[in-house]
């Protein structure tokens, strides 16, 4: 493979429902720095039918150039004919780079396609940057220059290492939702707009959608809060979420939970945090009788402030936490509640 | 009908799991284990057998030590048991791996074939969809719900805000989150019974189709630059305290850091 023929930052641009996710314009912001530093362009790949209303956005949030491939086979995500479009647009248009988000979408899609076009995917990227490999001169070994370093977490989070695809392009990762930052949103910014459409005949790859089920809970994104107030099985039913609905009404702020939680059946996997679940760094994060699986707090350690509250004086949230309290949920949520109301009222 | 699973030996992240005192893991405290999603995949596939009749061959890529999880899988009550190792395929990345466990089992009769979603040490979730690619057959991964009707499996596959009901012509690869099941446990008679199967054992020779250029830390198209154990930041303060004195704390720390 001669790598040097591949060129540019790609990112997919994934959308639901002619919506485009969070994660497609965070790869926008992501490879604009990757592409400044390579003195290149950021691409988007926007997948989908009847998407191409969609370019507009995407160029307000500093993609150069969008890619749209535009099929009625297209309309919900199914694992052949998208990565059927994304193959064949990398074959194509040959990026040296191809970014695409570590969504339940993104995580079937990639592997497909790298499996296909015969490149690396590294996986759940935190951390993405242009460097040497290997990082440091090994004699003997040519040192490459101007590699993408892909940084993920592994081990549930304990341990961090970082990637590189020397040989084979595209260099292929997905990254987690929440971690890179949009760009603000330019209005009236405008990308090139090219349509590709490699053909798209069903076989027996292509599964059929009997039915789509949508999930009726009222979503607030947890990714998206200030404040966190999350909850453990250390918060013992459903019904006693109260206590902590109460305390984030206060403080404005959202509730989220662990595993256990949603695993017992008392809260929506969408306000889940850890490996799992969703990675969060709000301002202030409240784990109230969550123990502290290593795979929860691989999804919270980042936040700026952590407050823990738990019985147990030897859970591993209090490695965490910036201020561990040992104590009783059942008495110090309400009594907070009360006093941050009074406190927040005389100001 | 015949099914294989695809299972791992893991490092056991949950539970007993301690810190050492600068924030690394004390690695020395883990255990091996089948890996969950896997052993949910298995589980699937077991429940499939008891309800239609099928054969049930596990396979596991590994050192010769991931005899352990393959004697586990046929005290569940799996029907064959194959183990692909040699020192050529050490150091795979996932490319390489599932390029491995597609050569192996291009040597057995499937229609459907059950993977974990991920495996905890390495959380990639890539090998299945990459088998099914090198393959040539349909896959539906993060499936909470499996059924077999006729010549075709229909799944129900979890998104972020949905779950899709699909339905697929086998072949087909399926990826098994956890939560699809309970897994039974081993029984007497089927630990006995395991420790007197043959576990089939396959080295590079035995892979079908497959480059050697493709295979281990060589056709890994990923490299590893770097890396290290996470340096958590560390604890902060932990206090004991009662209902009062523990409001009284957690407010005056949220005045420091100016969240009121």
């Amino acid at each position: 493979m001669n790598t040097a023929e591949y060129k540019g930052v790609f990112v997919f641009a994934q959308q639901v429902d002619n919506e485009i996710s969070g994660i497609a314009l965070e790869l926008i912001g992501k490879g604009k720095d990757l592409a400044k530093d390579l003195g290149t362009e950021v691409t988007a790949v926007l997948v989908g039918s009847d998407v191409k209303g969609l370019a507009d956005e995407l160029a307000a949030y500093g993609a150069d150039k969008v890619i749209v491939v535009d099929d009625p086979e297209l309309k919900e995500y199914r694992t052949e004919p998208y990565a059927h479009a994304l193959a064949s647009v990398i074959e194509k248009y040959k990026p040296e780079i191809m970014l695409v988000g570590a969504t339940a979408i993104g995580r079937d899609l990639g592997p497909r396609v790298s499996a296909r076009v015969h490149t690396g995917l590294t996986a759940d990227c935190t951390q993405l940057e242009i460097g040497d490999f290997p990082i440091n001169p090994i004699p003997g070994k040519e040192q490459l220059h101007n590699q993408l370093l892909m940084t993920r977490p592994a081990f549930g989070g304990n341990t961090i290492a970082t990637i590189a695809c020397p040989n084979f392009r595209p260099q292929m990762a997905t990254v987690r939702p929440g971690v890179m930052q949009k760009l603000p949103k330019v209005e009236g910014a405008k990308a090139v707009v090219e349509e590709f459409n490699p053909g798209f005949t069903p076989d027996n790859k292509y599964v059929e959608i009997l039915e789509v089920v949508k999930s009726v809970v009222d979503t607030v994104d947890i990714m998206d809060a200030k404040i966190l107030v999350s909850g453990g099985r250390g918060v013992g039913s459903a019904e006693n979420f109260k206590l902590l609905d109460d305390l984030a009404e206060v403080l404005g702020a959202t509730v989220s939970c662990s595993r256990a939680v949603v695993d017992a059946g008392w809260k929506s996997k969408d306000l889940q945090v850890g490996q799992t679940g969703k990675t969060v760094r709000p301002n202030v994060y409240f784990a109230v009788g969550i123990s502290g699986a290593i795979q929860h707090l691989a999804g919270m350690e980042e936040s700026d402030l952590i407050i823990a509250i738990n019985k147990d004086e030897t859970a591993p949230i209090f490695d965490v936490a910036d201020y561990g309290i040992v104590g009783d949920l059942n008495k110090i949520l309400p009594a907070l509640t009360e006093k941050l109301k009074a406190e927040l009222a005389a100001k | 009908m015949k099914i294989v699973v695809c299972i791992k030996q893991v490092p056991d992240t949950k539970g007993g799991v301690k810190f050492n005192p600068d924030g690394t893991l004390d690695r020395g405290a883990m255990l091996t284990i089948m890996n969950p999603d896997d052993k949910a995949g298995l589980e699937a596939a077991l429940r499939l057998k008891d309800e239609l009749g099928a054969e049930v061959t596990v396979i596991t890529m590994g050192l010769p030590k991931a005899e352990d999880v393959l004697r586990e899988a046929l005290a569940m009550g799996a029907d064959n048991a194959i183990l692909v190792t040699d020192r050529v395929l050490g150091g795979a990345d996932t490319w390489a791996t599932s390029t491995t466990l597609a050569g192996a089992i291009r040597n057995l009769d499937y229609d459907l074939i059950i993977t974990g979603r991920q495996a905890i040490d390495g959380d990639t979730a890539q090998v299945g969809p990459q088998i099914s690619e090198h393959l040539g057959i349909p896959v539906i991964s993060y499936a909470q719900n499996i059924k077999v009707e006729g010549d075709s499996v229909i799944v129900e596959r979890q998104y972020d805000d949905r779950y899709h009901v699909l339905k697929a012509k086998m072949p087909c690869l399926v990826t098994a989150l956890a939560e699809l099941n309970e897994p039974r446990y081993m029984t007497p008679g089927g630990i006995f019974d395991a420790f007197q199967k043959e576990i089939t054992v396959w080295g590079r020779a035995d892979l079908k189709d497959v480059e050697d250029s493709n295979l281990g830390l060589k056709g890994s198209p990923t490299q590893i630059a770097k890396a290290s154990d996470k340096v958590r930041k560390g604890a902060g303060e932990k206090v004991t305290l009662g209902a009062a004195e523990a409001v009284d704390y957690i407010i005056d720390k949220l005045k420091v850091k100016h969240v009121i």
